[in-house]
C-alpha cells in the first residue's frame, strides 16, 4: 500500500456545517508511504473519526477514502484483517490495551499474531522506553503514560506501510516523548513506512514533511 | 491462542455452563436410553418370530361341539373374506392354504433318532413371511423344500416324547442342520423331497411351506380341486384397535388373545418410548437454549475485549474459535458421558432381561450411538454458527 487518498471526505455529523475550514475535510488529500505527516486539530474536529475511517472501524462519512486507488468501502472482512495485520498500524488514543494482561502479554498478544518482532527487540524497546521493570505488571496497575509506551511497542509489532498514532504523547514528558518518537521513526524508516501523527497541542518533535490542520 | 483464551475466558459463568451441562446430559441420556431400550426390548419380542412381519392376527372360526355334530363348516366363504378385507383395521388379508395331498416326514439324525410321521403342510402368501427370499423359494424341479415349524412341536418332542422314551433332546441348531425326508403323494404320484427347517415359530401353529410349493403341489398331487380356507392371516395397523375385538365377536371368529396382547404391548411400548424420547428431546432443546444464552451473555460481557482483538488484527474466525471450541467441547463431553452412563444402565437392565429371556440376542448399540452423534453434530454446528454470527455483529457494529 503506497497511497491513502481522501476525496472530499467529511464526517456525517459535520454535514450540516457550512463554515468548515480544514486541510483534510472536503479536500483532496494524498498521504504517501515514506513521508511523515502531522495532523493538528482542536478538540471535536474529528481527529479520532479520521483514524477510525482509515482503519475501517467506522464508515459514517461522506466522500471517498481510497487505498492505492481502491475505495475502502468495497473491502470485505478478510481484506481488513490483512490490512490490520500487514499494512496499517494504529495507536489508538484510548490505547485499547487489555487490563487483565501484563504489559508484556499485551505486546505478545499482537506479536504472536504477526510473529514479526523478536523477543530481543521487544525487550530492547521496553528498556529504551523506561518500562523494563513493568514488563510483568498488569496494565490496569500502570499509569496512563506507561500504558502509552506499552501501546506504542504493541503498535510496532507488525509489518506496516503506514503507522497512524493518535495523540501518542499526551501523558509523556518531553524526554520520554523524544525517546518514543525515536523508537517509532527508527522502525518506520526500517520498514519504509509513512507516519501520521495527530495532536491537539503538544506534539512529537520531529521533522514532518507535511503539517495538516484538521 | 493461550493469551487470547486467557482474555476470553473472563466472565465464564461456571454455574451457567454447569446448568447447561447437566440439562443437556439428562436430555441426551433420556434420548439415548430410550432408543437403546427400545432396540433391546424389540429384540426380545422379535426374537420370538423374527421371520414374521409384526402386528398380524390369525383368525379362524370357533369349532364347537354342536357345529361338529351338525356338520357345519368352519371354512371362510368368499363373501366373509371380502367383508374382512373391507374392514378399516385390516391392512392386508392372506389365506392359509392347506395341503390336499398326503405328506409323510422322516426325521433322521444319524446315531441319535429316527422316526417318521404323517403330517400336513400349510402356506400363507410369501409377503407375510419375513425370511430372506433366497431361503424361502421353491421352483418346480427343486428337491428341497424350506419349512417353518412351530416351536411347540420341538418342545413337545424335547420335554414330552424324548423325555419319556429316553431319547436325546434336540436343539434348534441340530434340527436346522439335520435331514428331513419328505414324501409327498397323491393323484397316483409319489415323490421324495428334502425338507430344510429355516425357522421356528411361536405364533404360527402350523407347518409352513412357501406358497409356490403349495400351489404347485396342490395342482400336481391333489384330486379335489376345490379350495377352502379355514384360517386367515390379517396384518393390522394398530392391534389395540377396539374394533378388531368387536368385529371378531360379532362374526364368531377366534384369534389367539395372547398374541393380540403381545402386539398391544409392543405397540404401547413403542408409544411410551416415543413419548419419553420426545421429553428427552425437549430437555435437550431447552439445554441448548441455556447454552446459547450463556454463550451470548459471555460474548456480550467480553464484547469490549473481542472488539479490541478484532481491532489489533485478529480475524473474526480466530476470535470465534475459543467459544466455538468451548461449545463443541462441552457437547462432546456430554455425549461421551451420556453414552457411558447409558451403557452402564443398559448393562444393569440387560442382566435382568437375560434372566427372563435366556435366548435373547443382544443387539448392537449403533442406533443410539448414531443418534447421539447426530444430535452432537447438529447442536455443535448450531452453536458454532451462533458464536460466529455474534462475533460478526461485533465486527459490523461500527463498520
Amino acid at each position: 500500500m503506497d497511497v491513502i487518498e481522501l476525496k472530499q471526505t467529511l464526517p456525517q455529523v459535520f454535514a450540516q456545517q457550512t463554515d468548515i475550514q480544514s486541510d483534510v475535510w472536503l479536500r483532496d488529500v494524498k498521504l504517501e508511504r515514506g513521508k511523515t505527516y502531522l495532523v493538528e486539530a482542536n478538540s471535536g474536529t474529528g481527529k479520532s473519526s479520521l483514524c477510525s475511517y482509515i482503519y475501517g472501524y467506522r464508515n459514517d462519512y461522506q466522500g471517498t477514502i481510497a487505498f492505492d486507488g481502491t475505495d475502502i468501502r468495497t473491502f470485505g472482512v478478510s481484506r481488513w484483517v490483512d490490512i490490520r495485520q500487514h499494512h496499517f498500524a494504529l495507536l489508538w488514543q484510548e490505547l485499547r490495551l487489555f487490563p487483565e494482561l501484563t504489559a508484556m502479554e499485551n505486546v505478545q498478544i499482537k506479536n504472536q499474531l504477526t510473529a514479526y518482532q523478536s523477543q530481543q527487540q521487544i525487550d530492547a524497546w521496553f528498556e529504551q522506553l523506561g518500562i523494563a521493570d513493568k514488563r510483568n505488571a498488569k496494565i490496569g496497575r500502570m499509569s496512563f503514560g506507561q500504558q502509552q509506551r506499552v501501546a506504542m511497542i504493541r503498535t510496532l509489532c507488525q509489518p506496516f506501510d503506514f503507522v497512524f498514532v493518535d495523540e501518542p504523547i499526551s501523558h509523556l514528558d518531553d524526554t520520554n516523548s523524544a525517546v518514543m518518537a525515536n523508537v517509532m521513526m527508527t522502525e518506520a524508516r526500517k520498514q519504509g513506512a509513512g507516519v501520521i501523527v495527530t495532536s491537539i497541542g503538544k506534539h512529537m518533535e520531529m521533522d514532518y514533511d507535511h503539517v495538516l490542520r484538521l | 491462542m493461550n493469551l487470547v483464551w486467557k482474555l476470553l475466558r473472563q466472565h465464564i459463568s461456571i454455574p451457567q455452563f454447569a446448568g447447561f451441562f447437566f440439562a443437556n446430559f439428562v436430555g441426551m441420556l433420556i434420548i439415548l436410553l430410550g432408543i437403546q431400550f427400545y432396540t433391546d426390548i424389540q429384540s426380545v419380542y422379535s426374537s420370538e418370530d423374527s421371520f414374521m412381519k409384526e402386528d398380524y392376527l390369525i383368525i379362524n372360526k370357533d369349532v364347537s361341539t354342536l357345529g361338529t355334530l351338525a356338520g357345519s363348516s368352519s371354512t371362510f366363504s368368499q363373501s366373509e373374506i371380502d367383508d374382512l378385507r373391507e374392514q378399516p383395521f385390516a391392512e392386508r388379508v392372506g389365506m392359509f392354504t392347506a395341503s390336499a395331498y398326503d405328506v409323510r416326514a422322516t426325521f433322521d439324525v444319524e446315531g441319535f433318532v429316527r422316526f417318521s410321521t404323517d403330517m400336513f403342510f400349510e402356506s400363507v402368501p410369501d409377503d407375510f413371511v419375513d425370511v430372506k427370499t433366497a431361503d424361502w423359494t421353491f421352483a418346480e424341479g427343486d428337491t428341497k423344500i424350506p419349512i417353518i415349524l412351530p416351536r411347540n412341536y420341538l418342545d413337545l418332542y424335547n420335554f414330552g416324547f424324548a423325555q419319556s422314551r429316553n431319547m436325546p433332546q434336540l436343539s434348534e441348531g441340530i434340527l436346522g442342520a439335520m435331514k428331513l425326508g419328505v414324501t409327498v403323494s397323491g393323484a397316483g404320484r409319489y415323490d421324495v423331497f428334502e425338507g430344510r427347517i429355516v425357522g421356528f415359530s411361536n405364533r404360527l401353529n402350523t407347518i409352513l411351506v412357501p406358497q409356490q410349493f403349495m400351489d404347485w403341489a396342490n395342482r400336481t398331487y391333489a384330486t379335489d380341486a376345490t379350495r377352502e380356507y379355514t384360517r386367515v392371516i390379517v396384518q393390522v395397523g394398530n392391534p389395540t384397535d377396539e374394533n378388531i375385538a368387536r368385529y371378531l365377536t360379532a362374526n364368531g371368529y377366534v384369534t389367539d388373545q395372547d398374541k393380540l396382547d403381545s402386539s398391544k404391548t409392543t405397540f404401547i411400548l413403542r408409544i411410551i418410548v416415543a413419548i419419553v424420547m420426545g421429553v428427552g428431546l425437549v430437555i435437550c432443546l431447552l439445554a441448548f437454549y441455556i447454552l446459547m444464552l450463556s454463550v451470548w451473555l459471555l460474548v456480550q460481557k467480553n464484547s469490549g475485549k473481542l472488539e479490541n482483538l478484532l481491532l489489533i488484527g485478529y480475524s473474526p474466525a480466530r476470535v470465534s474459535h475459543p467459544y466455538q471450541l468451548l461449545t463443541a467441547g462441552l457437547n462432546a463431553l456430554v455425549l461421551l458421558l451420556a453414552l457411558a452412563t447409558m451403557l452402564l444402565i443398559r448393562n444393569t437392565y440387560l442382566n435382568m432381561f437375560t434372566s427372563f429371556f435366556p435366548d435373547m440376542e443382544t443387539p448392537a448399540i449403533w442406533s443410539s450411538v448414531i443418534v447421539g452423534a447426530g444430535l452432537f453434530i447438529v447442536v455443535s454446528l448450531l452453536g458454532i454458527v451462533a458464536v460466529r454470527s455474534k462475533i460478526m455483529s461485533i465486527w459490523r457494529h461500527k463498520n
